[in-house]
């Protein structure tokens, strides 16, 4: 099983009732698993980590076991609700899951989730495998049930991308609290906060203290002239290379088990503490007086592994090869993607994108280079905005901002509000694609579909975008770049606000069906180059200077087709 | 059993998911301890990805290090170039003979290196198959990923039975007979 499934079945065993997410590499595999057990449980993609956390809390106020799952940059979304919940605590149990991306497989930074957890005073813990994740799942219930606290359950990429064997239990239906009317513990305005903070603060303290009995901290003593203090998938790392080594593996990272790591520290002669991303348990074992190498020797970016073990030990065994010099692959829009289409577009009008989050970020690379800035998420148009703001706008006539349907319904809908009240004039392309693309194709509010698989009343972005106020709003055909380039003309130029919205279902898109493929007749072509332009990876080059397109890529979008001047690549049934 | 390290390489997009997933299933069904680590995400979108299997009595970390692998599957030849340090040196490369232009290479910024295959088998233990021309023969240009497993099998722990079983629960019901087929094919070579 995957991290993920494995999380997805613990929520399941623990008799979970209520799951909210927003889809978010490496998380969104849970809500994809969780929905098998929907004749158990309900599961729902809310438009955002704020509003999944709040379902959260509500279905636990209410008395069920809930919880909400999101990537470390969507804990920054939760955190409002998050703080405050600390305080109120629970009634049913409730846990978040955050996943982390140390390496920064997909993710814009390298944030530590451990670090908010620790200022929202909220627990963590920390599985390191597959079977570790299902049985800490389960786990996170009990203690925020116990502790009556939201518990944080952390993972990193490398934990919910890899698959490990997991023993299954049968779930088990945990009776719903019952609800009872309470104002000093659910309505958090001063009076009553200023309460729930000492209770807070004391439990943390009573954690802290019952953390030094739990099974999941763990001190495996072997040669006791080196320990490591780790916890999660680092542990694999320490066992993998030094397996003589004495460890304290930690389950529960926040709060610490101070008079266990105290007992381990005296009883190992050098402590090290092997922790990826930020010094968190490091800063606290100092603090309490404890000698102790971390980051000293142990980098504070990307992912950890073996070799990284290996080197600070001197363990290199037999010399291994060298990296050969290659070209590098990064990541691009897929043969066929609508993104592309548009991108061509603004290369050639010279207009500069103020981006977002998604696939359509891949337009700030070469040959593209379309977008001059990616934030987060909704920060698209609320950077344009800003930028019309500071200098006017004349300056952002060849400026647009640019944001795809999913985005725009987590957090761009109230930067686009804010353009309208706050009489901004700048041009606002919604990429369109009917999905959460990057992420793997979740539904969202204006797909029609919840993540159960009921047909819902799709919100209508053309109709919002009216709705709030705006009387400039366009729909296109994301591939007819005719059409495209006037609109996007004519609305920069606009002395108001203007939506465009090009449509065209992402291509990877299991509904969508593809008819044509694009042949080249090299005997027409020119060499050129125009095809080229936009980086399509099914287009190549022959030796000869014409061009080659790879019917096994090719998704028949037409838009090479569109860019020869000389009719020399023609549309054929595939 | 001393754990046993694979590692699949290509351009995202290829199946490398499908086929990892075929191989942890295959040591699950013979009764070992695996484990598996993929990307997903961005990196999927075109881009070099790596997938690690390792198999074996215990494993501890799912990742592959330089110079561990036993066996490493490449759906591209610049890709089997990439990783290559990975592979022990008594280990075999597998590789679909293919070529896939980075952007780097489309764009001119970057030259798709000449005789990567040729070079490789000086230094070490290559077989290669055009598994994209296999496949279409077959009809089904998709299945390639599977002639190249077929072909890797013959260098794991398994046998051919194991494998068919496998890839039956695994793949789509409706394209379980097209890709024994060109597993069959790829075990032929």
């Amino acid at each position: 099983m995957l991290g993920n499934e494995a999380i997805a079945r613990g929520a399941y065993e623990a008799g979970v009732k209520v799951s909210a997410a927003y889809p978010g590499t490496p998380s969104t595999e849970i809500s994809e698993n969780l929905v098998q057990y929907k004749d158990s449980l309900y599961c729902e993609w809310a438009p955002n980590e704020k509003v999944a956390t709040e379902v959260a809390i509500g279905a636990s106020i209410s008395g069920v076991r809930s919880m909400a799952s999101m990537k470390h940059v969507g804990f920054n979304v939760a955190a409002d609700p998050l703080y405050t919940a600390a305080y109120t605590g629970v009634n049913g149990g409730m846990m978040m899951v955050v996943a982390d991306d140390p390496g920064m497989y997909s993710s814009q930074n390298e944030q530590d989730t451990r670090q908010i957890a620790r200022a929202a005073q909220v627990p963590v813990l920390e599985p390191a495998d597959s079977a570790e994740a299902k049985e800490f799942t389960k786990l996170a219930f009990e203690y925020s049930e116990k502790y009556d606290t939201p518990v944080i359950l952390r993972t990193t990429t490398r934990l919910a991308h890899s698959q490990g064997l997991v023993e299954l239990n049968e779930r088990v239906e945990v009776e719903d609290k019952p609800y009872e009317r309470n104002v000093g513990k659910f309505v958090m305005m001063p009076g009553n906060a200023i309460k729930r903070h000492l209770v807070v603060e004391q439990r943390m303290k009573d954690m802290a203290e019952d953390a030094n009995d739990f099974a999941i901290n763990r001190a495996e003593y072997n040669d006791k002239s080196i320990g490591f203090i780790t916890s999660g998938i680092p542990y694999l790392y320490v066992k993998e290379v030094m397996p003589e080594a004495s460890v304290l593996k930690l389950g529960c990272v926040h709060p610490l088990p101070k008079k266990l790591i105290q007992e381990f520290a005296s009883k190992v002669d050098k402590l090290y503490i092997f922790e990826e991303l930020e010094p968190v348990i490091e800063e606290q074992v100092k603090s309490w007086g404890i000698e102790a190498i971390g980051k000293e020797v142990f980098t504070l970016q990307g992912e950890y592994s073996s070799a990284l073990l290996r080197k600070v030990f001197n363990l290199n065994g037999e010399e291994v090869m060298a990296p050969a010099q290659v070209p590098a692959r990064p990541p691009i829009l897929c043969p066929g993607c609508p993104h592309r289409s548009v991108y061509s577009v603004l290369k050639k009008m010279k207009i500069h994108a103020a981006g977002d989050i998604g696939c359509y970020t891949l337009g700030a690379v070469a040959p593209l280079s379309v977008v001059d800035t990616t934030i987060c998420m909704g920060a698209s148009i609320s950077t344009l905005h800003g930028m019309e703001k500071a200098k006017g706008s004349e300056y952002i006539k060849d400026w647009v901002a640019v944001i795809g349907d999913s985005t725009f319904m987590h957090t761009g809908v109230n930067s686009l509000i804010n353009m309208v009240y706050n009489q901004s004039h700048g041009t606002v392309m919604i990429l369109d694609n009917s999905t959460t693309g990057m992420t793997g194709h979740q539904d969202h509010a204006a797909t029609g579909k919840t993540l159960q698989g009921e047909e819902v009343p799709a919100i209508n972005i053309y109709h919002l975008c009216k709705s709030i106020g705006i009387e400039n709003v366009y729909e296109v055909n994301a591939f007819d770049i005719e059409e495209l380039e006037k609109i996007v003309k004519r609305e920069t130029r606009r002395d108001a606000v203007s939506v465009i919205i090009t449509k065209s279902p992402c291509v990877l898109l299991k509904s969508n069906h593809f008819t044509k493929k694009c042949k080249p007749l090299s005997e027409k072509c020119k060499k050129c180059g125009a095809c080229l332009k936009p980086g399509c990876p099914a287009l190549t080059k022959a030796e000869d200077g014409t061009i080659l397109i790879d019917e096994t890529m090719c998704n028949g979008c037409g838009l090479c087709k569109n860019l020869c001047k000389f009719e020399a690549i023609e549309e054929v049934d595939a | 059993m001393k754990t046993r390290n694979i590692m699949i390489v290509g351009v995202g997009g290829q199946g490398t998911l499908l086929t990892s997933r075929i191989l942890g299933g295959i040591a699950i069904h013979a009764g070992y301890d695996v484990k598996l680590s993929e990307v997903h995400g961005m990196a999927q979108r075109g881009g070099s990805v790596v997938t690690f299997v390792r198999y074996g009595d215990k494993v501890e970390e799912p990742i592959v290090e330089v110079g561990q692998a036993d066996v490493l599957i490449a759906f591209e030849r610049l890709e089997a170039l990439r990783y290559i340090h990975y592979l022990k040196k008594d280990g075999v490369l597998i590789v679909n003979d293919w070529r896939i232009d980075p952007i780097t290479v489309v764009t001119g910024v970057a030259e798709y290196p000449e005789h990567i295959l040729e070079d490789l088998e000086k230094t070490h233990t290559v077989y290669r198959v055009n598994a994209m021309e296999e496949a279409k023969k077959l009809g089904n240009s998709r299945v390639f990923n599977i002639i190249v497993l077929g072909l890797a099998a013959k260098y794991m722990d398994y046998t051919k039975e194991d494998w068919l079983t496998v890839i039956e629960n695994t793949v789509p019901s409706k394209t379980v007979e097209i890709n024994k087929k060109a597993f069959e094919l790829g075990y032929s070579i």
